[in-house]
């Protein structure tokens, strides 16, 4: 593999009263898309802006394109920077603003006009150039930001939630737009988002952060399907949370009892010991919901429970069941064949899922996890989902 | 909303017109009736004693006499010179409270620039006068330190003028530069040093554009306060000053000749009203949103 774009060594950041970057080291291949996913907090703007050289490290070092950027102030460093509101210059032209950096790199005008209406053009804005910034729309705005630094060739571009003030609609649209760029241009993408969707959809590696650590670095799929900590597997995807005690684990499944007198099984992440504390995580769609327990496949630990609401959200749709006995809310995504479409609130059902395809983690992890975890799943009926 | 009745639209325009009343009142009252009255004595001159008869006598005699008109062009030069070393002097200041000091230290730099307008202006230029004359404090000082052999006069000189004129501008300057440069977005600074940008560039493409509204505001409030002044100028200057307003106080006072006030008075005003519509030009500003942020 080549040197890497960018490397992060043992980077330490500390405010006041908390750690926000927590001797973090990572390296971002050149030419990929890498995403800083975590909650607002995390530490993940300190990183960016370190990285951009507007907060100086503690400790640890920051190389870009193998260089050391220490010494190094921020109008210096082969990195340019797409701004949570983007910071396009409001008293110049398009033009001018995507002109800036070569005007202060001394290109000369023509030169520099030639090169911003060809960077205009690539973005998809040709003959832009002499509009007023706010004669755009949000998207467009969106693409002169990301034009006016990719016209200065960086090693490395970062980009801190730009989509953020988007609407919906426009948000998804250039979700598919910064895709695009990134693979027509080829430059390294570092993108900080709060926002999993954007993170999965987008990126080819993304690291989870939590209190200044990375908890994970991997694919999309890895860290959806393979999460490493309860905290990744809370804060990505939506998943149902069984908290509760191991009672037995037998190799890789563990027997875990919730407070409530539920039992479920579920593969085993890490060391545990029969009589910890555990949380089992299982996607809505890896449950399966049948009128007849019957239907449900052989390999499944099979519940009943009642109708408590139906979530119709087009594919996302799903059903959250209370269990019979326990009186758990488990939310179990609904076939997407237009089955049990005519399914009524207070119906019984059985419901169930393979216990190969549920994680338990320690609750020492487990913990910090839980309200996050309750925070995204109640807000994830929408376009959390992936 | 339906659109309001008769009545109500009625109702809401009257209370509009019983809220302005005071205002329009005062304004007219104190400030249009006595130009008009000033207006019509400068076109007027005496024949005889009690006999008056419409005349441009005032103005010629105004452009006729070098000492008039040097004085004139003395004060609107010596009111730009202020006007500049104002700004220069009050930017940084605005700068530091709008974006460098946080929180508390911001709005104590703010009262340390209040607090000499605590006092008025009559006392803060007799201040400085126990510091400049020949036997006060600062020529002591320079005596006790070895650097005049004997103290010397600090007052009656332009620079004195100068000096307590910006003094006693300085806030009405910082208080629009502030407000322009505090609604000037941190990230756009960001984004330049991001692009490459320097600190001069910085400030030459970001900075004044954005505060040039502000700047603009600034600067014509000061330029009028200062041409408009007269007690800082002749205390500072005494005989020296010559200042434009002295040549008015004297017409009206001194010489019991109103006419001739009344006139100077008038090119006051349109040399005021010149010079700020100049300024609009140059910086391209327009009027309406420059008074916004004064």
């Amino acid at each position: 593999m080549s040197t890497p774009d960018l490397s992060v060594d043992a980077l330490d950041k500390r405010f006041a009263d908390h750690v926000a970057v927590d001797r973090l080291s990572f390296a971002v291949e050149r030419g990929s898309f890498f995403s800083i996913l975590g909650p607002s907090g995390c530490g993940k703007t300190t990183l960016l802006r370190m990285i951009a050289g507007f907060t100086h490290p503690d400790s640890g070092d920051i190389r870009i394109g193998g260089r050391s950027m220490r010494e190094v102030a921020p109008n210096r460093r082969p990195v340019n920077m797409v701004f949570q509101h983007l910071a396009l210059f409001p008293m110049m032209s398009v033009g001018d603003n995507v002109g800036f950096g070569l005007a202060r790199r001394g290109v000369n005008r023509t030169e520099r006009t030639r090169r911003a209406a060809a960077m205009l053009e690539r973005v998809g804005l040709a003959g832009a150039a002499h509009k007023r910034v706010d004669e755009l729309s949000g998207g467009q705005r969106q693409r002169v930001a990301i034009a006016r630094s990719l016209v200065l060739e960086p090693t490395l571009l970062l980009l801190d939630e730009p989509l953020g003030a988007l609407d919906l609609k426009l948000r998804e649209h250039m979700k598919i737009e910064l895709k695009q760029l990134q693979a027509a241009f080829g430059t390294t993408f570092v993108y900080i988002t709060h926002d999993q969707s954007e993170a999965l959809v987008l990126s080819d590696h993304v690291a989870v952060m939590n209190r200044g650590r990375f908890e994970q670095i991997g694919t999309p799929q890895q860290l959806y399907y393979e999460p490493a900590t309860a905290f990744v597997a809370g804060f990505v995807g939506a998943n149902n949370r069984i908290a509760g005690r191991a009672v037995s684990v037998d190799g890789e499944l563990v027997e875990l009892l919730t407070p409530q007198g539920w039992t479920v099984r579920a593969r085993r992440s890490g060391a545990i010991a029969a009589g910890d504390e555990v949380a089992a995580f299982v996607r809505p769609e890896v449950a399966s919901i049948e009128l007849d327990a019957g239907q449900l496949r052989p390999q499944m630990a099979r519940f009943t429970g009642e109708v408590q609401s139906l979530l119709f959200d087009g594919a996302n749709s799903a059903v959250l069941i209370v269990e019979q006995q326990s009186r758990f809310e488990f939310r179990v995504a609904l076939p997407q064949t237009g089955r049990l479409a005519d399914l009524k609130t207070g119906a019984r059902v059985s419901f169930g899922f393979d216990p190969q395809r549920a994680i338990c983690f320690a609750a020492a992890a487990a913990a910090a996890a839980a309200a996050v975890t309750a925070a995204v799943t109640a807000a994830g009926a929408g376009s959390a989902h992936v | 909303m339906s659109e309001p009745s008769g009545h109500a639209l009625w109702q809401r325009r009257m209370m509009l017109a019983v809220l302005l009343t005071p205002a329009l009142l005062w304004l007219f009252a104190l400030i249009i009736l006595p130009h008009v009255q000033l207006a019509l004595l400068s076109f007027r001159e005496r024949i005889a004693p009690r006999t008056y008869a419409a005349s441009l006598m005032q103005y010629r005699t105004f452009f006729a006499e070098p000492l008039y008109w040097g004085v004139f062009v003395r004060t609107a030069i010596m009111s730009a010179l202020a006007t500049a070393m104002t700004l220069l002097v009050a930017f940084p200041v605005a700068w530091i409270i709008a974006k460098v000091a946080r929180g508390r230290a911001s709005s104590l730099l703010f009262v340390l620039c209040l607090i000499p307008f605590w006092v008025s202006e009559t006392v803060r230029a007799l201040g400085w006068l126990i510091l400049l004359r020949e036997s006060g404090v600062l020529p002591t000082l320079l005596v006790r330190l070895g650097i005049t052999a004997v103290p010397v006069e600090l007052l009656y000189h332009n620079a004195t003028i100068l000096i307590g004129l910006v003094y006693t501008s300085l806030l009405f300057m910082v208080v629009p530069l502030v407000s322009s440069l505090e609604s000037l977005d941190n990230s756009l600074i960001e984004a330049a040093y991001n692009l490459g940008a320097k600190g001069p560039a910085i400030l030459r493409q970001i900075v004044i554009p954005h505060a040039a509204p502000g700047i603009t505001s600034g600067c014509i409030v000061v330029f009028m306060l200062t041409l408009g002044n007269y007690l800082t100028p002749n205390l500072l200057g005494g005989k020296n000053s010559q200042w434009f307003t002295e040549l008015i106080y004297t017409q009206f006072i001194v010489r019991f000749n109103w006419e001739q006030g009344a006139a100077f008075g008038f090119l006051l005003l349109a040399l005021s009203t010149a010079m700020v519509a100049l300024g609009l030009r140059v910086s391209g500003q327009r009027f309406v949103d420059v008074m916004r942020r004064a």
